[in-house]
């Protein structure tokens, strides 16, 4: 297991200009050369201000919504006029009208009021969808409903899952064929079919066992489903790192000692594993909320009218020839959003990973 | 080898029964309530809620009304005469639900297999390029392409297309589906779009594998033999490193496959109205139409179950090491 060349040279750079100067050499944690070597990795390092930027955007959601767009994420406006530019424009306008002058009725597409940027300042900054909501607004609403249960369902999923393989890899035996038999159950279904199987069978009446209630059209649904369909493919990879680490002398050398299960499976085994973690659990907030997108474009995830990005595509798909921005801008947020995570997450691997035996460095 | 194949196929039983009580836990157990009524339809009639629970075995133990449960699933495969209610049928529509999903499995296999070539060949192509180019700008271009097209989410990616090469431009037909049988031409034309839908996450994704894979081959000792050897280095490439590094793309692929074949390319079929299995349970979410979407849900499980036992079949006849004994 060769240590990456580049450390290595930077080292002994480092140690001899430390003697020159007579500088004392600091003891470094892995930690803080995984952090430096993240840190000469500027596209992980901007992928990282990416999502946080569009996380911060979205908390502000609330402040955006009343102090500039001056409206809600459900408030309709059909049937109002934004002044752009100067000018006045109808929200929607156009349509199907009785034309008191010709004494027709006119059968015509409704217009809906594309993105004015800036021009009415603040106000419909996107756009209008096709119930005169302002998509800015709900774009930001949608995009805190998505990042929550992205980000809600993969601690849960990273949490429970760490915990099992924890429980099967330490304690190996029947224990270990239990757990691994939970995986390959969840494992032998397509993946999405089960979230739609269990979010819709979830959507009838909610859950209300073993003292847990949730309400149907709750957040908490598609963030739970989402968590436990994905907990193999964390617990899998986990379960098998332990089971060898499991085998290594400073394990041995801990039970020697006198610790008991739990001490040697939180603070020898755990930190062992912490940064394959760190990395699942960056990826897997990806991953979920293009699956939380996919739910809800089918209609099983976030229930409308509460935005999220998937209905919002849903939604702007039957409107696609009059108003191709509502379909695109959400889908152009979940890409940046799920690609900065992929990015970071890339890069926090090659940081943290002392054992990727490749690095192309040239 | 024998005894391996029939412990596993054992294993394989034991699978599929844990799944159908798990599909059985979803659609009776979570929703609470009386299914009964549930299921007896919008305006139902006394004698209708009390003939389905005599005919589910509400009133029975759970074990009861698992048996009669899959016995309705299975009946509408089994040919012969059945009575209403000995089917598994949508709350909606009143279909049989199994024979709803036997008319989708063409527009599926069409789709997953016309798209499983070309994220496979694909896939491998872009890997190959990439690790062969390793760090140069042309692999650092397809890496971001490979990172874009997995992070894109697939229904999206169809719209889009649809959009931009259906809809403003008419250089393909806006969806659908025309059965290969009925004319091999439209069939081809309908299909060429959602093919590449489909792959792109997939070509993204392999190829990045794949790349990884060949550049910790190419750094083994066997490689640097064949090359001092003085094998020349497209066939030191081809011969020992693409091969064995295609050996984990085989599984990921075996798997994956299983996957969109079991209904899997759910989005793929519905952004593209491909009438396929997805489809079909995509169109009983709205509803909350549950028969249809366990029926699918229960037919992808069977089809990822019965194709990674033939996986580790192949992989067992192929590399003995892998046979356990």
């Amino acid at each position: 297991m060769a240590e990456p060349a580049t450390d290595l040279t930077l080292d002994s750079a480092s140690l001899l200009a430390a003697e020159e100067h007579e500088v004392s050499i600091v003891g470094r944690s892995p930690w803080y050369l995984a952090w430096r070597r993240l840190r000469r990795n500027w596209v992980a390092l901007v992928s990282l201000v990416v999502f946080l930027l569009i996380c911060v955007a979205c908390a502000l959601a609330p402040v955006y919504a009343r102090h500039l767009a001056h409206t809600g994420p459900n408030t309709v406006h059909a049937g109002d006029t934004v002044i752009v530019s100067g000018k006045p424009k109808e929200v929607i306008g156009g349509g199907s009208h009785y034309d008191a002058k010709t004494n027709k009725f006119i059968v015509a597409a409704p217009t809906y009021l594309g993105p004015t940027w800036w021009h009415a300042h603040g106000r419909f900054v996107l756009g209008t969808d096709n119930l005169g909501r302002d998509v800015a607004v709900r774009l930001l609403y949608g995009g805190r409903n998505s990042l929550k249960v992205g980000i809600g369902s993969a601690l849960i999923c990273a949490l429970v899952a760490v915990l099992l393989a924890l429980i099967a890899g330490y304690n190996g035996g029947w224990v270990d064929w239990v757990i691994s038999r939970f995986f390959d159950l969840i494992w032998a279904f397509p993946v999405f079919l089960l979230a739609i199987a269990l979010s819709t069978a979830l959507a009838i009446n909610g859950f209300h066992h073993f003292g847990i209630s949730i309400e149907p059209g709750s957040l908490w649904i598609p963030t739970l489903v989402i968590s436990y369909v994905l907990i193999p493919y964390i617990g899998r990879p986990l379960r098998g790192q332990i089971l060898s680490l499991r085998e290594k002398e400073f394990i041995e050398a801990a039970i020697g000692q006198g610790a008991g299960p739990l001490r040697v499976m939180f603070s020898d085994v755990l930190p062992n594993i912490a940064s394959t973690v760190l990395v699942f659990f960056t990826l897997i907030i990806a991953t979920n909320i293009l699956t939380e997108a996919g739910l809800s474009f089918l209609g099983a995830g976030v229930r409308p009218p509460d935005p999220s990005w998937g209905n919002m595509i849903a939604s702007g798909q039957d409107q696609i020839q009059t108003a191709p921005w509502l379909a695109l801008i959400p889908g152009i947020a979940i890409v940046l959003t799920v690609l900065s995570l992929n990015l970071f997450g890339d890069g926090l691997r090659d940081a943290l990973d002392p054992r990727a035996k490749v690095r192309i460095e040239r | 080898m024998l005894a391996f194949v029939i412990r596993r196929l054992i294993g394989m039983v034991a699978v599929l029964f844990a799944v159908s009580l798990l599909v059985f836990i979803v659609f009776i157990l979570i929703p609470g309530g009386d299914p009964a009524e549930r299921m007896a339809g919008k305006n139902p009639t006394p004698e209708n809620i009390q003939n389905i629970r005599a005919k589910w075995g509400f009133d029975k133990p759970f074990y009861v009304q698992y048996v009669r449960m899959m016995e309705k699933a299975g009946n509408g495969l089994l040919p012969g005469k059945h009575s209403e209610y000995d089917i598994l049928r949508s709350f909606d529509t009143r279909q049989n639900v199994a024979a709803e999903i036997k008319k989708g499995i063409p527009a599926t296999f069409s789709l997953c297999i016309g798209a499983g070539i070309i994220w496979l060949v694909f896939g491998i192509l872009v890997g190959v390029i990439s690790a062969v180019k390793a760090g140069r700008w042309s692999d650092r271009a397809i890496t971001v392409l490979a990172l874009i097209g997995i992070s894109m989410p697939v229904f999206w990616l169809g719209i889009v297309l649809r959009y931009f090469f259906a809809e403003t431009r008419t250089w393909f037909p806006d969806g659908g589906y025309v059965p290969l049988t009925q004319d091999p031409a439209q069939w081809l034309y309908h299909l060429i779009l959602p093919w590449f839908c489909l792959a792109v996450l997939f070509i993204g994704f392999y190829g990045r594998v794949l790349r990884s894979n060949m550049l910790d081959t190419m750094n083994e000792d066997y490689v640097r033999t064949a090359r001092a050897k003085g094998i020349p280095p497209g066939r030191v490439l081809g011969r020992h490193v693409l091969r064995n590094s295609l050996i984990p793309i085989v599984s990921l692929f075996g798997l994956d496959f299983a996957a969109v074949l079991g209904g899997g390319a759910i989005l793929t079929e519905t952004v593209f109205d491909l009438k396929g299995v997805g489809w079909y349970a995509a169109q009983s979410v709205g509803g909350l139409d549950l028969p249809p979407i366990m029926g699918v849900t229960l037919y992808g499980a069977f089809f990822i179950v019965v194709f990674s036992a033939f996986v580790d079949f192949a992989y067992a006849y192929l590399d003995p090491r892998i046979r356990p004994t």
